[in-house]
């Protein structure tokens, strides 16, 4: 049997504030393999964000482990959690987290700038990105000069370029409308069938989450899962 | 690391149009905090390269014991005569020793910008006084005549003064004199001063044969030593003999250390007020990007960057302010012409000087503000939960 992506293992997470203490999720387990689509969905403030964070080391669970390819993230130090990030992760957030004052060809060259890579191929490679998302014509342009849409698309270009294992969004379509989603969805699961990325999607859409191989229902810190009919 | 600071770095400078107000109100106060600080050290600088820069080593002033300044002391004819029989002063043309017993006295002048009377010094000379001065030359009319009430006037006087100007009669006190002449001596102290010849002086202010000072010019600088052992152990003599150059560094000390005393603790205490801007600025920039931050630091850049980017973006704002201070001090001050207090209580006509080590020192001083503003900001912006993304 091959190694699974993730092993998430009795999973807990608690927030305390003050006295008082949340628990978002209680001994949670599940296994993500290699090259898996998966859409969470779930209620408002059922963690879905939560599970996310932890997925991506940027955000540490209360007790339980979190093993990505056979090496446990969660008691990582912040630094080495950074260049695991780097690595192995592209995240794609509902709002696109550009940076306001680059164009979109510098916001992709950010995660290469962490690589060895020169300046050269490093162009190669925000190049590339940009047309696998298909809006290599829009380099120049500052976020602003962008539709939502458009933005989107720089982000998940952003998140590829340096062709990590997974990609982590959260509602990636969650603020632009319903022809504009379809592009974008289907340039994830682009990514998924062809790249072989393996993408974990937060998404209160039922229709956003067709695109993916299967979804999980989040409720009160349990999985409900269901294996979509292909 | 070092592509991650420039990238953070690149992105928080490429940001500062959004805080343009802030950004400028703090690269201003710190312009203002360098502007004040190098204003008084030119200020000390010019002063005390006009008094003490040019006395002559090998020249020996001579004033009463403990008396300091010229205005305190005094002599009698008897103990110029002593001082001249003296070894190691040179001999001139005649075989006679070159020396010259002085007179100073204070008179009003009027300041031509303000109108204002000011304190001038009036000194009797001796006929070997003008050429102990090195660099004396008449730039305008003639000297005095022997046993006229006749004077000549220094090129800092006519530049700071009215009333002065060549061919004019003028009033001073009691007596009525004749400008007949403009002297330079190259910008020294004594540009700042009206020459008489001494018996003239002496008479018309019932000095009787007593002079305040004497100066001799000796053989060589060494030679001052034996004059002053030789002044130690005539019994007649209760002198104090120097070098004009010490003299003059002496005579300019209490004034250069007054304007730096004046000018570090306002410049320290502007800079705090430049500090407190300059924070509020870097707090206000971290902030604003708080998400971006968040986002880098997710995408795996390191905190350091993140500090890194906010503290060279400070000491940017900082150096900024410092070089806008310096160029507006270096284009305002330098070479101006002023007026202040000597030693002995006379006007002394410099000019401002903004030398390299003074801009040296209030850039540190802008480059320290920029550090300490941005030093919290900073961490701060290392320590950005990376939560933070989430934000909207
Ligand atoms: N830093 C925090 N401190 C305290 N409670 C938190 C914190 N972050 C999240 N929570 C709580 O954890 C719960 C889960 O939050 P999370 O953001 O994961 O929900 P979500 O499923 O993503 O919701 P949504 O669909 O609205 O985005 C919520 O009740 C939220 O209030
Ligand atoms: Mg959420």
């Amino acid at each position: 049997m091959t190694e699974p992506l993730y092993q998430l293992t009795d999973l807990s997470k608690r927030y305390t504030r003050g006295k008082e203490s949340i628990t978002i999720f209680e001994k949670l387990t599940m296994t993500i393999p290699a090259g898996d689509f998966i859409a969470i969905m779930g209620p408002s403030g059922s963690g879905k964000t939560t599970l996310l964070n932890l997925l991506g080391g940027i955000d540490a669970p209360s007790s339980g482990e979190v093993v990505f390819e056979g090496k446990r993230i969660d008691n990582m130090s912040q630094g080495a959690l950074a260049k695991w990030r780097a690595a192995n992760v592209g995240f794609i957030f509902q709002f696109y987290n550009l940076m306001p004052t680059l164009t979109a060809a510098q916001n992709v060259e950010l995660p290469l700038l962490l690589t060895k890579l020169g300046g050269k191929e490093r162009k190669q490679r925000v190049r590339t990105a940009l047309d696998i998302v298909g809006i290599a014509d829009r380099a120049g342009h500052r976020p602003t000069q962008l539709s939502g849409g458009q933005q989107q698309r720089v982000a998940i270009a952003r998140a590829i370029v340096a062709d990590p294992e997974v990609l982590l969004c959260d509602e990636p379509t969650g603020d632009l409308d319903r022809a504009t989603a379809d592009e974008v969805l289907a340039t994830l699961q682009l990514l998924n069938k062809e790249l072989g990325k393996a993408i974990v999607m937060v998404t209160h859409d039922p229709s956003a989450a067709k695109y993916a191989q299967r979804e999980l229902h989040l409720d009160k810190g349990r999985f409900v899962e269901k294996e979509l009919v292909t | 690391m070092f592509k991650q600071t420039a990238a953070i770095t690149a992105m928080n400078i490429r940001s500062i149009p959004q805080r343009l107000g802030m950004s400028l109100a703090a690269i201003v106060s710190i312009a203002f905090v360098v502007g004040v600080l190098l204003a008084f050290m030119a200020m000390a600088n010019g002063f005390c390269a006009t008094v003490s820069g040019t006395g002559a080593e090998d020249v020996a002033v001579m004033l009463r014991a403990g008396s300091q300044a010229e205005l305190n002391s005094n002599m009698s004819r008897d103990e110029v005569l002593l001082v001249e029989r003296g070894p190691g002063i040179a001999a001139g043309g005649n075989g006679a020793p070159v020396t010259s017993a002085e007179l100073y006295v204070i008179v009003d002048g009027k300041k031509r910008g303000s109108g204002t009377d000011a304190n001038l010094p009036l000194r009797g000379v001796g006929p070997e006084g003008p050429q102990m001065r090195a660099g004396f030359t008449m730039t305008e009319g003639r000297m005095f005549e022997p046993g006229a009430a006749e004077l000549i006037v220094g090129e800092g006087v006519i530049r700071e003064f009215s009333g002065f100007e060549l061919g004019e009669e003028i009033r001073l006190g009691t007596n009525t004199w004749r400008v007949v002449g403009v002297f330079s001596t190259g910008g020294t102290v004594f540009d700042s001063e009206i020459w008489s010849e001494i018996g003239v002086l002496q008479n018309l202010y019932s000095r009787g044969s007593s002079v305040q000072s004497m100066r001799a010019q000796m053989t060589s600088p060494e030679a001052i030593e034996e004059l002053q052992a030789y002044v130690e152990n005539e019994p007649r003599l209760n002198l104090d003999v120097q070098s004009e150059k010490e003299f003059l560094a002496s005579q300019a000390g209490g004034t250069v250390t007054l304007i730096k005393f004046l000018g570090w603790p306002l410049a320290v205490a502007m800079a705090i007020g430049a500090l407190a801007g300059a924070w509020n600025t870097m707090y206000s920039s971290v902030d604003a990007r708080t998400k971006e931050i968040a986002t880098l630091r997710a995408i795996g850049f390191s905190g350091f960057a993140a500090f890194l980017g906010t503290m060279i973006e400070s000491l940017a704002l900082a150096i900024l302010g410092g070089i806008l201070g310096a160029v507006a001090a270096y284009l305002l001050f330098d070479g101006i012409s002023a007026s202040t207090l000597g030693g002995g209580f006379t006007q002394v006509v410099f000019s401002f000087a903004v030398t390299p080590a003074s801009l040296i020192a209030a850039m540190i001083l802008a480059i320290i503000v920029g550090f300490l503003a941005g030093f919290f900001p900073a961490m701060r912006a290392a320590r950005v939960p990376l939560l933070a993304v989430h934000q909207d």
